[in-house]
């Protein structure tokens, strides 16, 4: 196996070896040139030396593994891999852009940019836990913002893949990842949890809305463990300017017990992006810690801490669906609502981990025909608020699993269809014209539209009346 | 070079026959036979001349409990259906058939690979693999090998060792290659070919790539509800049938 480490200028398997850019306890990355792959590359070769530790051979081999079978603008894109029996190294994208971390440092944040980089967090965290993976180390260092507001995870070495033997099952005694992200799960060694990755969102969250950091940085066992029962103070005891809402979602994250947390970065994603449809709870309006008996109860449950869940990540993830419900609030169709619902009835039972959003398109108000447009413009989208509201009442949904969203647009199939890759809707469920309107048909109806160019999948609904 | 490994095909003719089809379409150039040809199902005489062909052009064999029971009599461990698909399957097989499974080794090795039927320790005590322990046991026996490739078992697992004291279990997908360094050490159970038990009726099978150093669990949709037929046409008991069409 070998050790040393290259010089600037060698060559490995084709890779010309470029300046050192970083420089870390598990490896060292260089900028490479070679054969061309179209975009900017680098090289990471772990530290194998006698001396180093035994670590770095480890996360290697999982980073390899990961990294190759994961996909799309959320991820490093391989390129390839060296063995660890002669030259251990793996070539990947270069990543352009700012490291979350540059952020970091200038908390607290205003709102607006929590949500704008929470989101592009969220999202790249859903997207690797819908390939399988776990990533267990989100922490701003490891997140790249692309200069198209784009989030970028990289480092992969603590990573868990549904499909690969997990190499650091059981591997190393103490906890791995860094102290003040991790969750309480992983600290208990727990690592096929994609709520973990929420947790830690949860943290970042936290630390951009703040400037601090929900658990410090704790060095010891024990001052880790104490997350598995106390609670952060409220971002609002520190920072009085965050909203109520927020703090409901970062709290949320940071549940300590897993099954109280959000199921899916998705839907963190999506009440960063929808504040006024928040549910909120005593989470929200807190100003200090929970009380004693809440961190007794926590106390008790962390003692038998040990759900040891068979599940793999995406059969979790998908376990915890948005669904979008299209109602066209402009005609009324009884027929056809009560169709919609039977549809939705069987995608989303109350109390379930699924989410559903009412949507409605509406022309946008400059169309109207008003002398007071703002007046006309809010009585229009609260008369189509409450006839969603009325569409819903009957499935008799908790707040919180669903919400109500008025669209002004003026061609509702690409408002619904923006609105569906916007929020990671898993399943839309649309109705479609009576069949008598064969002009709607001819020239392409709304429920036509979505369904050919939907990101997920459709269900179009027709009544038999 | 891709090698396909089966394990339990217990006369299940065409689970067999799917899965070689199956491997020969993913390139399969060799095969290893990982013990129990015979036993609960209505085909043992095809079988064995199949895997026959296939050890005559250089297939590794090793001997199953149930081969040996359909030589050498009752095994005491076996339960009642599975001693009358013994008796049954002796009264079927021929001599050259007979000869060929009492000339099947209980362990082959081969390069850093070892193959056996149950456990590499003790092959012939017929131990299940069924926990971490038990695989810590036959790879321990199996000293200097990097790969354990076995049956007995009938549910496809993988275990491989860290630096950890025991080695971890996982539970592979279907058609996923995973890279299995030869710098660790692997146990794999490849499944049941002919009797699958995890409530899925697909026949299993695994597949070796040696150059990648990947293997790849597979599962093959096979007719078992013709091989299920035979099973009750040929007055074995009706229980062996029913597990075919429920996978358990």
């Amino acid at each position: 196996m070998a050790g040393e480490l290259p010089v600037p200028g060698a060559v490995i398997d084709g890779f010309r070896v470029g300046e050192r850019i970083h420089s870390g306890g598990m490896g060292v990355i260089y900028r490479v040139s070679g054969p061309d792959a179209g975009f900017p590359m680098i090289m990471k070769i772990p530290r194998l030396g006698p001396g180093e530790p035994g670590e770095a051979v480890v996360t290697f081999e999982v980073e390899r593994m990961v990294l190759q079978a994961l996909r799309g603008p959320h991820v490093p894109r391989f390129v390839a891999a060296g063995d660890l029996a002669d030259q251990p190294y793996l070539v990947m994208e270069w990543v352009e852009g700012r490291s979350l971390s540059e952020w970091v440092g200038k908390g607290p944040l205003a709102t607006g940019e929590v949500v704008r980089l929470g989101s592009a967090l969220a999202t790249a965290v859903h997207a690797l836990h819908l390939q399988e993976a776990i990533h267990l180390d989100v922490k701003p260092s490891n997140v790249i913002l692309r200069p198209g507001g784009e989030a970028v995870l990289i480092d992969f070495g603590l990573a868990h893949h549904g499909h690969y033997p997990d190499l650091l099952a059981e591997e190393f005694r103490r906890p791995m990842g860094s102290a003040p992200y991790i969750s309480p799960e992983q600290v208990v060694g727990i690592r096929n949890d994609p709520r973990s990755d929420v947790f830690s969102l949860g943290a970042v969250l936290y630390e951009l809305a703040t400037g601090e950091m929900p658990y410090g940085a704790p060095m010891t066992p024990s001052g880790l463990r104490s997350r598995l029962w106390r609670d952060p103070l409220p971002p609002r005891a520190l920072v009085p300017s965050v909203p109520e809402w927020l703090q409901e979602i970062v709290l949320h994250c940071l549940e300590a017990d897993p099954d109280e947390r959000y199921a899916s970065a998705a839907q963190v994603a999506f009440d960063l992006g929808h504040p006024d449809q928040v549910a909120l709870t005593d989470r929200g309006r807190r100003r200090r810690r929970t009380g004693l008996g809440a961190r007794l109860l926590r106390r008790v449950r962390a003692a038998g801490y040990e759900h040891r869940s068979l599940l793999r990540p995406g059969a979790r993830v998908a376990a915890a669906p948005i669904v979008l419900a299209a109602i066209a609030t402009q005609h009324t169709n009884e027929a056809r609502n009560e169709a919609l619902r039977a549809a939705v009835r069987k995608l989303v039972a109350p109390g379930e981990q699924t989410r559903l959003a009412c949507v409605t398109v509406i022309r946008p108000a400059t169309e109207l025909v008003a002398a007071d447009r703002d007046k006309a413009a809010t009585s229009q989208r609260i008369k189509h608020l409450v006839l969603l509201r009325h569409w819903a009442e009957s499935l008799k949904l908790p707040p919180g699993q669903v919400s109500y969203h008025v669209i002004e647009a003026s061609d509702p199939a690409a408002a619904l269809l923006e609105y569906a890759r916007q929020n990671q809707v898993d399943h839309l469920v649309i109705g479609a014209p009576p069949r008598d309107v064969t002009l709607g048909g001819l020239l392409g109806t709304v429920s036509t539209k979505v369904s050919a160019d939907a990101p997920c999948t459709v269900t179009v609904v027709r009544a038999r009346s | 070079m891709k090698l396909a490994l089966l394990a339990d095909i217990h006369a299940n003719l065409e689970a067999l026959a799917a899965c070689l089809a199956h491997a020969g379409e993913q390139g399969a150039e060799r095969h290893a036979f990982l013990g129990d040809l015979v036993g609960y199902g209505a085909d043992p005489a095809a079988v064995v001349d199949l895997v026959q062909a296939h050890a005559s052009r250089g297939a590794i064999v090793v001997r199953g409990n149930h081969d040996q029971a359909a030589l050498e009599g009752e095994s005491e461990t076996m339960n009642q259906a599975a001693e009358q698909a013994i008796a049954w399957t002796r009264a079927r097989l021929s001599d050259g058939q007979r000869a060929f499974l009492s000339g099947l080794p209980l362990l082959a090795r081969e390069g850093d690979m070892v193959f056996v039927h149950a456990s590499a320790d003790a092959p012939s005590r017929w131990i299940y693999v069924s926990d971490p322990l038990r695989a810590a046991h036959s790879l321990e026996a199996a000293a200097g090998a990097s790969y354990v490739f076995s049956g007995h078992v009938h549910e496809p697992v993988l275990y491989f060792t860290g630096q950890a004291a025991r080695p971890v279990a996982f539970r592979p997908v279907p058609g996923v290659p995973i890279p299995v360094s030869p710098r660790r050490r692997w146990l794999a159970i490849v499944g049941a070919a002919g009797q699958p038990r995890d409530g899925n009726t697909a026949a299993c099978y695994a597949l070796l790539d040696t150059e990648r150093a990947t293997l790849t669990f597979q599962r093959v949709p096979y007719d078992w509800q013709a091989a299920a037929a035979k099973v009750r046409a040929a007055g074995l008991p009706v229980r062996l049938a029913r597990r075919l069409a429920q996978g358990e």
